[in-house]
């Protein structure tokens, strides 16, 4: 199959995730009832429904996949690194360590968009830290100082948040575990609009880097006699896929598994060629959350399972079903 | 220095002759040290290389072949002295111009994620092309003549992981072709690999230099470097102990105080157009030396 026929059966593949997504969930709607809730024309409820829970919903479930699927590609092709994956550098922790700050003192409770907006902070300065300590370190941006960086600031994000928990009550230690397990159930247009204002242009800046992906894939050093500006594509590959990953986590918490799994499912069925790996990742990311999200909310309706649960428990043995493939077809 | 600089032979355009014998690389008084090193890695060393000819850099482990070939492809700066890339520091060169001029094959690469050789290739053609770009027609041409010339066009689609070392040397120098450049610098190319693998890779280095490529290359199979090679320079503990034809360099008190170990220089027997040339034939006098 063709680069262009490949994503135009993944674009198709989400299209059919968000109306998966839109028609399955707590109340039963119907096509019919979804597609008149949609048009505004159906009853006041099926209306209110479909057009203010699941369609944000939806959307913003295959906007974070898609997020998180391109950031994890772009991670793997910087730290030349299968095993990395969006949270690998430490950005998650720093947005949880921000999401629990705000919720264990209260400020969460007192207006919502706290939260978010401290978990921003949180990953910013999990960002620039990273940087810093990589940068200082190291002889322009060498990527096993940045990936030891990384590790090191997610370890101590994690002991901070564990100490930060241990002194919280009940409900606030629910609140901020939940929300470490990452959801999409708070979904609104503002945080779609948000992530989609960082999606499209990051989009664009590492679709232009992904001829320089594949020659460092290929290796450092010939990727310069190539002509690569190895520091600048790494710095700007870097910045790009952390603010990537900070917008998913700001929106929905840490959902796992996503973003290793996207990309490496895309680079086994159609090799580890950036330019159709990219925008495969992104959109099998796409498709794979909404689903997920579905049987989140579907499975002990009316209650929801963790979707970071979800992701790992459908995620895992798929990926296992493609490895597998992957060996039997190299057997042959 | 006569290597058919002809304009015929260079169709795919990646030459640009001067009409001059003006020097593809030149190296004068150039030293570097390597941080924390307690002696200069190259030291002052002299060396030109021309359009169309065949440059060897040989000496014993260690004494500073590669350091050589680096600072001539700008990957170092020197700490004393010039390493000149047509007249202009080569570490003072723009990475995607010079790119476009010089195939530089490093001692080893290991891809980090499966690439099919066609993928492998085509990355020759980044220099012309940068990020965007769709391959032209002539980009499509530049990399199936680059297969064809390094005889890895029935390969195109298998992934690289799953060729031999002779197989995977070949396609990295047709990546270096699909660059169209003027020059090749290449570090130890024929390492490990067969008797045939290795002529194969000479006979190609060689016709790349018959249409006008400057080619400068690192190895340790000092008698196929004295049968193709235009030049040698012999390196000795970061200097150039000897310099020029194989016939000036190979002496038996050159190559024997370089080595370190006794030697011999026969003529080559033939049959071949380079019978007659020198060869080396290492001792054996009973003493295992330091």
């Amino acid at each position: 199959m063709s680069r262009g026929a490949i994503l135009a059966a993944l674009a198709a593949l989400v299209v059919a995730a968000l109306a998966v997504s839109l028609r399955f969930g707590a109340v039963g709607l119907g096509w019919e009832g979804l597609w008149q809730g949609l048009k505004g024309t159906g009853d006041p409820s099926a209306i209110a429904i479909a057009r203010e829970l699941r369609l944000p919903r939806a959307v913003l479930a295959a906007m974070v996949g898609g997020t998180l699927g391109l950031a994890g590609a772009t991670f793997q092709a910087l730290l030349r690194n299968p095993l990395a994956e969006p949270y690998v550098l430490g950005v998650s922790g720093g947005a949880a360590v921000g999401a629990v700050v705000a919720i264990g003192a209260g400020w969460a409770a007192w207006a919502a968009w706290t939260l978010p907006l401290s978990a921003l902070g949180g990953a910013l300065v999990a960002i620039v830290g990273v940087l810093r300590i990589a940068r200082g370190v190291g002889r322009g941006l060498d990527v096993r100082i940045l990936l030891l960086a990384g590790v090191v600031a997610g370890t101590f994000f994690n002991a901070v948040i564990l100490l930060l928990l241990s002194f919280q009550e009940a409900q606030a230690f629910r609140a901020a575990v939940f929300w470490m397990m990452g959801s999409v159930s708070g979904a609104t247009w503002p945080a779609v609009v948000l992530l989609g204002g960082v999606l499209l242009p990051s989009c664009l800046v590492l679709l232009g880097l992904a001829r320089a992906f594949n020659l460092l894939a290929a290796g450092e050093e010939t990727a310069g006699f190539l002509g690569v500006r190895i520091d600048r594509v790494r710095l700007i590959a870097y910045v790009t896929a952390s603010i990537l990953t900070a917008g998913a986590v700001v929106v929905a918490g840490g959902i796992g598994f996503v973003g290793l799994f996207a990309p490496h499912t895309a680079r086994l069925l159609w090799g580890g060629e950036h330019r159709l790996l990219l925008p495969a990742a992104l959109l099998l990311g796409a498709a794979f959350l909404p689903l997920a999200d579905t049987l989140a909310r579907i499975a002990v309706a009316p209650a929801e399972l963790p979707l970071g649960v979800v992701t790992a428990f459908v995620g895992v043995p798929f990926f296992i079903g493609v490895l597998r493939r992957q060996a039997g077809e190299a057997r042959s | 220095m006569s290597g058919g600089i002809s304009n015929a032979g260079i169709s795919s355009g990646g030459i640009s002759s001067t009409g001059t014998e003006a020097s593809i690389w030149r190296a004068e008084d150039l030293s570097f040290r390597y941080p924390g090193a307690r002696r200069d890695a190259v030291s002052a060393a002299a060396l030109t290389v021309g359009p169309g000819e065949i440059v060897a850099l040989v000496g014993p482990n260690g004494a500073g072949k590669s350091t050589l070939l680096k600072l001539l492809v700008g990957a170092l700066e020197p700490d004393r002295g010039r390493a000149d890339f047509r007249g202009r520091r080569a570490a003072g060169w723009a990475k995607p111009e010079l790119a476009r001029r010089v195939g530089v094959l490093p001692q080893q690469e290991e891809p980090a994620f499966p690439l099919t050789v066609r993928e492998l290739v085509a990355m020759g053609r980044y220099p012309h092309l940068g990020p965007w770009r769709r391959e032209r027609p002539s980009d499509r041409e530049a990399i199936a003549r680059a297969l064809s010339r390094c005889r890895v066009a029935d390969l195109a689609h298998r992934p690289f992981a799953t060729l031999s070392g002779g197989e995977r040397q070949r396609v990295r120098l047709a990546r270096a072709l699909a660059q169209e450049p003027e020059a090749l610098a290449l570090d130890e190319p024929t390492a490990s690999l067969d008797v045939a693998h290795e002529m194969e890779l000479w006979e190609i280095l060689k016709g790349e230099a018959a249409v006008g490529r400057a080619v400068l290359l690192t190895t340790h199979n000092l008698n196929l470097a004295a049968r193709y090679a235009d030049r040698l320079a012999l390196l000795s503990v970061g200097r150039v102990a000897a310099s020029g034809s194989p016939a000036a360099v190979f002496t038996e008190a050159t190559i024997a105080g370089a080595y370190q170990w006794p030697v011999r220089i026969v003529p080559l027997v033939g049959p071949g157009p380079d019978a007659g040339a020198p060869q080396i034939v290492p001792v054996r006098d009973g003493r295992t030396r330091p």
